[in-house]
């Protein structure tokens, strides 16, 4: 038996420019019928995929990844049977369940319970299932008290939850996911993602759409990168994160500038940026426990001056989460003659929080302080935090906010009775503490 | 992987393949009878929200024939003195009433069904099929309530169901199949112009009057009776009132017309809906 789960032939999808914005009123049909004559250019078409094609194995993590509009919702649309393909065929093998939209079919005048119900039947569960899951639905969801209020009393943080709830608890053998991350808050986001890795265990298949390049680094092992409808590269998932971030971001973890063109002035030009690994290798994807040397290589023309490169560094959120400045004593406050430099930078392993980084290169004159070069977004890099158990977020799977990540050094004092507990009158083991 | 074993009504076929529309006839009956919990949970829903935010809730089902039928009895009864063939016209204004409220009821229900649905169309996958359905079946328990007011009120007359009454149950499946025939059409319809939605309490009031409710078909002349079986309703509404009462002919020629206009309207209905169910999600 094959173990092929999804597997996609040529699909393409279809849309008449307009179309999808809003609906027609009968005026304008009407109207049209006199106009066009019948005849319709091609230019009112537009394919949101085409010629697509793919095979997903059983237990594969799959990522699709893109730019808006690159068609990655058209094709969860298309796996999910919400809309119908125009050309090529697509064989599923399995239940199916999509999360395209937590809270799907909840209804305001509805309770909590009701709702468990009507919207556990909407997403594919038998009442059967319902019945038998409803009080993991419900102790997962953390609304027992609200059960039986109206859904529209429900604040929306509730709501949430209890709509997650609902979803978390299919057992589909194909899940379908969709931008999960883009609602809710950010505890919420990651408790999704939790789930989804949770699933992902199970060995159920999962195709996952995402702009986030952290989670689909994080929870795929292979990614999909979709361009204009079509695919554009199909592989590891930290390879195509790596060209994704290229193409869209345009910015990767090497760049380098030849000629005139290179940043800088008369007296100094950038001439490469690198992210890389202690033995030199440039990475895109650094595990969060790794040192990660900010290479910064740039030829003075003019010589005689006194020159610092500096780093600045950005989380995904565009937050500068620091700046750092040479400090390297054999140059510091020293006139440097022509030639090239390279300087490296290193951040040390548990410093940077997971996600994307960007690092911008600059090159100041320090006395009179003149900043020569400054080049933004040279390269770019994605961190992960490692789920082995030794970086700084230990066997905890959740969500970890902050800009830092720091592995922390923990001490720990014990007292097994402490002198108050007997004036307090504590019991320990169900034994009051004596004197 | 528990969700294999467990039996379970709603898990997909081994194989599901996905294609562009095919033919003009796809409707799979087979896959609508395994989302039969889905039908369930819909009317369950419909049904619940009708009545939750109703001081007097399910009391609406008989109220509302009730004071329509006085009304009725009022105006064209006392009033105009239209003829209501021997019943009493308490009995003949309100036997008329509960199949055509039934079907008003749910044609309109059944044209919104999907617009109003589209939140979860544009979601998930289901036979849209479903949504037209429930509204039809939803209506139905407000027919059911509706019908214990004929009780008392056919005692008072002492109006004795004869054997006729075994045949109500065909006039209301009649009536079910054509307000989802008709449902589908508009449903289909008021998804891609909404236009529909204001057109059809005008199509309603019409098709009220176009009907045997607020006088007797007797008042057609004959030789255009069967023209006037073209509209299904007449033939549903005068056997409804014939099975229940016993009294007058049982609709002949005309019942015959009704059908078939029943089943052409529910037959294209299903083509005309599965042609837009392909592409619903992309225009709604």
């Amino acid at each position: 038996m094959s173990d092929t789960v999804i597997r996609v032939e040529g699909i393409g999808k279809r849309y008449r420019v307009g179309g999808r914005e809003s609906y027609r009123a009968l005026r304008d049909v009407l109207s049209n019928a006199f106009r066009s004559n019948g005849k319709r250019s091609c230019r009112d078409f537009i394919w949101a995929v085409r010629d697509v094609s793919f095979e997903v194995k059983q237990g594969e993590v799959v990522g699709l990844i893109g730019r808006n509009g690159a068609g990655k919702s058209t094709l969860l649309k298309l796996l999910a049977r919400i809309t119908r393909p125009t050309v090529g065929h697509a064989e599923l093998h399995g239940r199916i369940a999509s999360l395209l939209e937590v809270g799907t079919g909840f209804h305001p005048e509805l309770t909590g319970r009701e709702n468990i119900f009507l919207s556990g039947a909407i997403l594919g569960m038998s009442k059967a299932e319902i019945v038998r899951k409803f009080d993991e639905i419900v102790a997962f969801s953390e609304v027992e008290r609200f059960i039986d209020t109206p859904f529209k009393h429900y604040s929306s943080g509730m709501g949430m939850r209890l709509a997650f709830a609902v979803a978390a608890h299919l057992e589909p053998e194909i899940l379908l996911v969709d931008e999960v991350l883009s609602v809710g808050d950010a505890r919420f986001q990651k408790k999704c993602l939790g789930k989804i890795e949770e699933v992902s265990r199970g060995g159920r298949t999962i195709l996952f759409v995402s702009h986030s390049a952290a989670a689909i680094t994080r929870l795929c092992s292979r990614c999909i990168l979709l361009n204009s409808g079509r695919v554009e590269k199909d592989g590891p998932a930290h390879e195509v994160i790596s060209v994704y971030l290229r193409e869209v971001m345009v910015t990767s973890a090497f760049r380098e500038w030849n000629g005139a063109d290179a940043p800088g002035d008369s007296v100094v030009r950038l001439r490469a940026v690198r992210a890389r690994k202690v033995d030199g290798t440039i990475l895109d994807t650094f595990d969060i426990r790794q040192p990660i040397g900010i290479d910064v290589v740039f030829d003075v023309l003019e010589g005689g001056r006194d020159l610092t490169p500096n780093i600045h560094v950005f989380n995904q959120e565009g937050i500068n989460v620091f700046v750092a400045i040479d400090q390297d004593p054999s140059w510091r406050r020293r006139a440097r003659p022509a030639g090239r430099y390279t300087s490296t930078a290193w951040i040390p392993g548990n410093l940077l929080s997971e996600g994307y980084v960007t690092v911008g290169a600059a090159v100041t004159t320090m006395a009179p302080q003149n900043v020569r070069v400054y080049e933004r977004d040279a390269v770019a890099f994605q961190v992960i935090d490692s789920t082995e158990g030794n970086s700084a977020r230990g066997d905890y799977a959740g969500h970890l906010p902050g800009v830092f990540r720091p592995m922390l050094r923990w001490e720990t004092t014990y007292e097994p009775k402490p002198a108050e507990w007997h004036s307090l009158g504590e019991t320990v083991n169900g034994e009051k503490v004596l004197p | 992987m528990t969700a294999a074993n467990t039996a379970n009504i709603l898990s997909e076929p081994p194989v599901l393949r996905i294609t562009p529309p095919q033919g003009w006839w796809e409707v799979d009956f087979h896959e609508l009878w395994r989302f039969r919990e889905l039908i369930y949970f819909f009317v369950w829903r419909d049904i619940k929200v009708r009545y939750k935010q109703t001081a007097i809730g399910a009391a609406w089902a008989i109220l509302q024939p009730a004071l329509t039928m006085i009304v009725f009895a009022l105006f064209f009864g006392k009033l105009a003195h239209l003829p209501t063939e021997g019943l009493p016209i308490l009995v003949f204004y309100y036997s008329g009433l509960l199949p055509w409220m039934y079907f008003s009821n749910s044609l309109t229900n059944a044209t919104a069904a999907i617009v109003q649905n589209q939140g979860i169309i544009t979601k998930v996958y289901f036979p849209r099929l479903a949504l037209p359905i429930s509204s039809v079946l939803s209506g139905l328990l407000d027919f059911a309530i509706g019908c214990l007011l004929l009780v008392p009120l056919m005692a008072y007359y002492r109006i004795r169901p004869g054997p006729s009454l075994l045949l109500l149950p065909v006039f209301l499946l009649l009536a079910v199949l054509m307000a989802l025939g008709a449902g589908l059409w508009l449903s289909a319809m008021n998804a891609l112009y909404r236009d529909v939605r204001y057109v059809v309490p005008f199509l309603v009031q019409f098709w009220l009057f176009a009907s045997p409710v607020a006088y007797a078909s007797s008042i057609v002349p004959v030789k255009y009776r069967w023209l006037y079986g073209l509209n299904p309703m007449a033939g549903v509404i005068e056997g409804f009132r014939w099975s229940l009462t016993g009294r007058g002919d049982p609709p002949g020629r005309m019942i015959i017309v009704s059908v078939l206009v029943v089943l052409v309207v529910f037959a294209t209905g299903l083509i005309y809906f599965q042609k837009m169910e392909s592409t619903v999600a992309d225009v709604v």
